[in-house]
This record gives C-alpha cells, sequence and structure tokens, in this order.
C-alpha cells in the first residue's frame, strides 16, 4: 500500500523528524485558508500515487494566498498519469540551500532493509543509481541488531561536512527508521532532505510504501487507506477477497493462482489478444468468488469475452464447474465466456458446463485461442 | 533418489488442528507421507485421526517422534514464530505454507534458522514432493508421476500446470519444489538447482520463474557455471505492468528492474531452453532427456 505524501509527512513528524508544517485541503477555500495561516509564500502538491507530479505539473508555487486558490483549482481534479487528484497539500515554500536524498528500501538481494543516500538529492534516484552510482552510499541494516547509531553517523556524514549538521542528520536517519519499522514499510524515503541557508537540516518531501502483509496487525497504517485513489473495480476486489489489477485490453481473465494468471494473460497476448485484467480467484470453488469476480470483471466496458482458466488440483473441477454455472446464473453476462478447466474430474466439468450452455474445454491454449478470437470479433468465433 | 525429501522422511505438522492443516494433513497421510506428529498449543495428548500424536511444542514432538521435518499451516500473525520455533527444536528442514507473512519477520526468520543450520522452503509456497515416496505441503499427489526431472518454481497452480503437462507426456519428475512467491523467504532456485545436479536420477531441470527481483538472472549464471545437467526456463509476466504486486508480494517489477524479458534473456545468455508458453516446457523436455 503506497501512503500520500502528506501522510508520510504525519508519519516522520510523528517521530520528531522536522518537517516544515503544512496541511492538506480537498477544496481551493480551504487551500486558500492553510496559505493565509502560513503567511508567505506556499507550495501546492498534488497528492496522487504517481511520480513525476511536478512535471506533470502537479506542483506550483505561490506567493499570495489567492494565488494558492487559483493553482490548487487547476491541480485539484486534473489527471496525474491516469489518477484524478482528489487532495492537495499545502506547505510553506523553503529557501534550499542544499538537496540530499535519504531512503530505505526492503532489499531482496540483501533480504534485509538497505539505506541508500546521496548528497545529489532532490531528483529521481533511480536516475542517480543508473547514471552515477557511485554517488549513492548504500548500508545494510542487520534487522535484528537494528539500526546503530555509528551507521547513522557514517552515512550522515556522507551528506555533511558541518558537525552539527551531521547530528542532525543522524538524527532523522535514526527516526526515519523508527517510522519505517513501526508502520511496516517496503520503502520510507525523504527527497529531498535539505539544508536552509540558516543551517537547519529538514525533511522538504517524503515518501512511505508500506508491506500489504503488515496491514493485520497496523490497524493504523489500514486506515491511512485512501480508496478515492485506486481504481473503483480493486477497491471492490479487495473487499471480496480477489487481488486483481486492471489492465488495458479486452479479454477478461479470471483464474486460480497468480502465477497461472500471469501465465494466461502471457499466452492471451502471445495469440494476439490483449488481457483486460489480471485475477486470483484462489483456490475455492465458492460461488460467490466467482459472482464477485463476474461482476468485476463485467463492470469494465471493454471487456469482449471472459476466459475462465482453472487447474483444479485438491479443489475438484466438477465443483468448480457448479460454482460456474450458479455465479452465472445470479448475473447477467452480455459477452462470451469460454471456460478451460484441468485436473481432477475434468470431463464431468466439462459435461456440466457443455450441459450449461458454455463453451468448455480441457486444453489451455484451445481456450485462450477461442477466446482470442471472440475478442477480436473473428467470424464463426 | 530425490531431493529434500523422500521415504526417510518424519513429518510434523504445526497448526495440525486448524482448517488447512488438518485438510492437507489427511491428504500427505493418504499420499503416503509419513506423519508423525502434530503440534497445537493447547491440544497436546490428543491425536489426529486417531493415529497422529498431537505434542504442545516442536521440540516436544521431535524429541518423542523423531521427526526430521516440519510443514507450518498457521495463521499470518504466528507464521514466524512457527518458524522459530521449528528451528530451535532441531528440526534439520522446514515448510511454510503460510501466506501473508511480513517481510520485516521474515529478515530476521532467515539468518536465524541459517545459524540453527537448517532448511527452510517458503513462506507462501505449495510446498514440495517427491513422487511415490513423500508430499509435504499442498501439491496434488495425483497429477504427478516419479520421473527423471527435477522441478523448481516461485508459483503453484501454474507448477500443477506444468507438471501436469509433463505427466500427459509420458514424463515424470524426481522432486517438484515450490519455492513461493515472497520477496525473502528461504531456499531458492540456487539451492535447488544444485540439489538437482547433484541428485543421481535427476537427468534435467525445469524451472519456472516470474517477474520480480533477481533470483533468476542469478540462476541463470549458476547453471552455467555448475551445471551439466540440462535447464528449461519459463518465465511468467511477461504482460504485467510496472509497479504493481501481482498476487505474489514478490511479483513485482521495480522501476525497469525484474521484468520477464529481463530474466528470459538472461535464461538465453546462459543456456537455459526458453519455454514461450507453459506448453513449451514439455517440449524442450523431451529434447533435453
Amino acid at each position: 500500500m503506497n501512503l500520500h505524501e502528506y501522510q508520510a509527512r504525519e508519519l516522520l513528524a510523528a517521530q520528531g523528524i522536522p518537517v516544515p508544517a503544512g496541511d492538506v485541503a480537498s477544496t481551493p477555500d480551504e487551500v486558500e485558508q492553510i496559505a493565509r495561516r502560513i503567511g508567505g509564500p506556499v507550495v501546492v502538491k498534488a497528492q496522487v500515487h504517481a511520480g513525476g507530479r511536478g512535471k506533470a505539473g502537479g506542483v506550483k508555487l505561490a506567493q499570495t494566498p489567492e494565488e494558492a486558490r487559483d493553482k490548487a483549482s487547476a491541480i485539484l481534479g486534473m489527471q496525474i498519469k491516469g489518477l484524478t487528484v482528489h487532495k492537495v497539500l499545502v506547505a510553506p515554500a523553503e529557501d534550499i540551500a542544499s538537496e540530499a536524498y535519504v531512503g530505505i528500501i526492503m532489499d531482496r538481494a540483501s533480504k534485509a532493509p538497505v539505506w541508500m543516500v546521496s548528497a545529489a538529492g532532490g531528483v529521481d534516484i533511480e536516475e542517480v543509481a543508473a547514471t552515477n552510482p557511485e554517488k549513492i552510499r548504500k548500508l545494510a541494516v542487520d534487522p535484528r541488531y537494528g539500526f546503530l547509531p555509528h551507521q547513522a553517523h557514517l552515512l550522515a556524514s556522507e551528506l555533511y561536512s558541518d558537525p552539527k549538521q551531521v547530528r542532525a542528520a543522524a538524527k532523522i536517519l535514526q527516526q526515519l527508521y523508527a517510522a519505517f519499522v513501526q508502520a511496516g514499510g517496503s520503502l520510507a524515503e525523504i527527497n529531498p532532505l535539505i539544508t536552509t541557508p540558516a543551517g537547519e537540516v529538514k525533511a522538504l518531501d517524503a515518501k512511505f510504501n508500506i508491506d500489504d502483509n503488515e496491514l493485520f496487525r497496523k490497524p493504523e497504517i489500514e486506515a491511512l487507506r485512501d480508496e478515492t485513489a485506486e481504481a473503483p473495480s480493486e477497491v471492490l476486489a479487495r473487499e471480496a477477497g480477489l487481488t486483481f489489477i486492471k489492465l488495458d485490453g479486452n479479454v477478461g481473465c479470471v483464474v486460480n493462482g497468480a502465477g497461472l494468471a500471469m501465465a494466461t494473460m502471457d499466452l492471451v497476448k502471445y495469440y494476439g489478444g490483449e488481457p483486460a485484467n489480471f485475477l486470483d480467484i484462489g483456490g475455492s470453488s465458492n460461488p460467490e468468488k466467482v459472482v464477485n469476480a463476474l461482476r468485476i470483471i463485467t463492470s469494465d466496458p471493454a471487456v469482449k469475452v471472459i476466459l475462465f482458466n482453472i487447474f483444479g488440483g485438491i479443489t475438484r473441477t466438477d465443483d468448480v464447474a457448479n460454482g460456474i454455472v450458479t455465479a452465472t446464473k445470479q448475473i447477467d453476462i452480455k459477452v462470451p465466456i469460454v471456460i478451460r478447466l484441468t485436473g481432477t474430474n475434468e470431463e464431468i466439468a466439462v459435461k456440466i458446463l457443455d450441459g450449461a450452455g458454455f463453451s468448455a474445454m480441457t486444453d489451455m491454449d484451445e481456450a485462450v485461442k477461442a477466446a482470442v478470437a471472440k475478442a477480436n470479433g473473428e467470424v464463426g468465433a | 533418489m530425490s531431493i529434500f525429501i523422500d521415504e526417510s522422511t518424519r513429518l510434523v505438522v504445526q497448526g495440525i488442528t486448524g482448517r488447512d492443516g488438518s485438510f492437507h494433513a489427511t491428504q500427505m497421510m493418504e499420499y503416503g507421507t509419513r506423519v508423525v506428529a502434530g503440534v497445537t498449543p493447547g491440544k497436546g495428548g490428543q491425536t489426529f485421526n486417531g493415529s497422529v500424536p498431537i505434542f504442545n511444542t516442536v521440540e516436544q514432538a521431535v524429541k518423542e517422534t523423531g521427526a526430521n521435518t516440519s510443514v507450518i499451516y498457521v495463521p499470518p500473525a504466528f507464521a514466524a514464530d512457527a518458524m522459530f520455533e521449528a528451528a530451535d527444536a532441531g528440526v534439520p528442514f522446514i515448510v511454510c505454507i503460510t501466506e501473508g507473512v511480513p517481510v520485516l519477520d521474515m529478515t530476521r526468520v532467515r539468518p536465524f534458522v541459517q545459524e540453527k543450520g537448517a532448511r527452510l522452503l517458503g513462506p507462501n509456497c505449495p510446498g514440495l514432493i517427491s513422487p511415490g515416496k513423500s508430499k509435504v505441503g499442498i501439491i496434488p499427489g495425483h497429477i504427478t508421476q516419479p520421473g527423471p526431472v527435477g522441478l523448481v518454481s516461485r508459483s503453484g497452480t501454474l507448477t500443477y500446470e506444468v507438471v501436469y503437462k509433463l505427466k500427459g507426456a509420458g514424463i515424470g519428475t524426481t522432486t517438484c519444489v515450490g519455492i513461493g512467491g515472497d520477496p525473502i523467504n528461504g531456499t531458492n532456485f540456487i539451492d535447488c538447482l544444485a540439489a538437482f545436479e547433484a541428485d543421481p536420477e535427476t537427468t534435467a531441470v525445469v524451472m519456472i520463474g516470474e517477474i520480480g527481483g533477481t533470483d533468476e538472472q542469478e540462476a541463470a549464471k549458476f547453471v552455467k557455471e555448475h551445471m551439466s545437467k540440462p535447464v528449461v526456463g519459463f518465465i511468467a509476466g511477461q504482460t504485467a505492468p510496472p509497479g504493481r504486486r501481482m498476487g505474489h508480494a514478490g511479483a513485482i517489477i521495480s522501476g525497469s528492474a525484474g521484468t520477464a524479458e529481463e530474466k528470459m534473456q538472461a535464461f538465453r545468455d546462459n543456456g537455459i531452453g526458453v519455454a514461450q508458453r507453459p506448453l513449451d516446457v514439455v517440449g524442450l523436455i523431451r529434447e533435453a532427456l
């Protein structure tokens, strides 16, 4: 789960990290009030789960509260990478002497949280990593002992030479690590970490991603979920206990298992089609799950055909077939359905489905080809 | 032969009285796995299915029954401690089926298990099966048959698909191992490849990977440098969008890293036959045998 910048700032501030006072707003009126309260020039920043907000015109400087209001009117409601901006952060415009990057990610290769810090901040760190990797200092943390004070000091020394700033940055790094662990983060970064002309070290922008597996034990983090920032179909799927990701094609896919679901999408593409979604319905034959899956898929008007691909191992495919028959009676489906079932009792399953008027088969490639032909409107398909 | 489990496997099931634990314990016993003990705190002294003794702790189970392998079916909140407990009790091979274990927990479990000298498979994995000998986990037994192919995969049902297609072509497996879909886990591709290389009965290996991370790329290098046996590979997620978690916690393209194309190229560069479709694994393996 991704957090918004304003939520990330709150997690940092709660640990004591200096973050310029700001507030979040969803109307131009609120923006004007916040800007007036702050006094002086402010930055109005779109709160969406997308990078490159600045380039997309989602971050604007305003000299007066009235100007902040105008800028907010333009930003609120705009689309950035397909996501609508519903909220903006209003924060004081800071005078910047230097910009650094500090971030911690859960690193698969090191099997541990890994710090990345760079004195070259304020830019896309992936770009720095690609072009000037020597400008990034990395350090893996042993989670059994935690992030040690001397490690924080070492990293801070990479960023600053003034002892006061080194001490301030070391403290911020330790606070950021604490926030990362407390929230169950998969990524926490401050970019940029700035120094002001007066020499203060402050967090100007923050990004926080949470490990979804942590959410069951972090209700306070789950409460930060912003459903308006997600595709409605994905919200529906999560509530129904399904994993669903919307894509741009027209072949709706219902599959059991994540690996097989990906392989099915790939096969749709292989045979000249475009998958409309990733959907894993998991391992049960529960008709309710199938109904929910069909509701979600058919809510996408682009879908021209629905393709089931089910491997019945311990779940018997005849049970799954009965589940599909029951489910399709409960919901009005206007597009053709192609069903592929294989595994335990597959012959019985195909008979059940044929009897109910579906085109059912046991071969994955044949089923995908048939679905693609229907989606592409081929004659006789 | 086979890798990791065989007729000598003596299994303790952690969470044997739970919904999944009891169902799969029964399935494993029907397959012929020697399930020697179950563990559910507070239910020590009872028996499972009238024959398997239940203990309060893994330590007692090991002491009383000589269990040498553990399989874990407990909810995510308790999974990390279940892994710690099995390693603490001296169990040399621990299989964790549980999906949804926090990654931060795994950063602590992994080094602990290693220090105890144990091997961990999973979490978030289907377990493994040595057809005709033993199965530990949730892989359906009847879709597999004994044979000369070693199979290692990050997936569940996709693995079933491939192993079932192989069976349909009359090709069986020595051991089929699901290493799981989490970003930080125990046994990885290279561990399995090395074991298959050392197993005299395995003559070819299938490796099924997916988007996310660099395990397949490193495994590809290992194949080139350390393996004499032919390896065939498939990667799922060629159509997956970047930045989205595709069901498995670890199946995510970060920035431009961990794509299917990158992994398939690593396979090609290191002499691994690349299957474009799951079906193509069968043809490639037939050639390799």
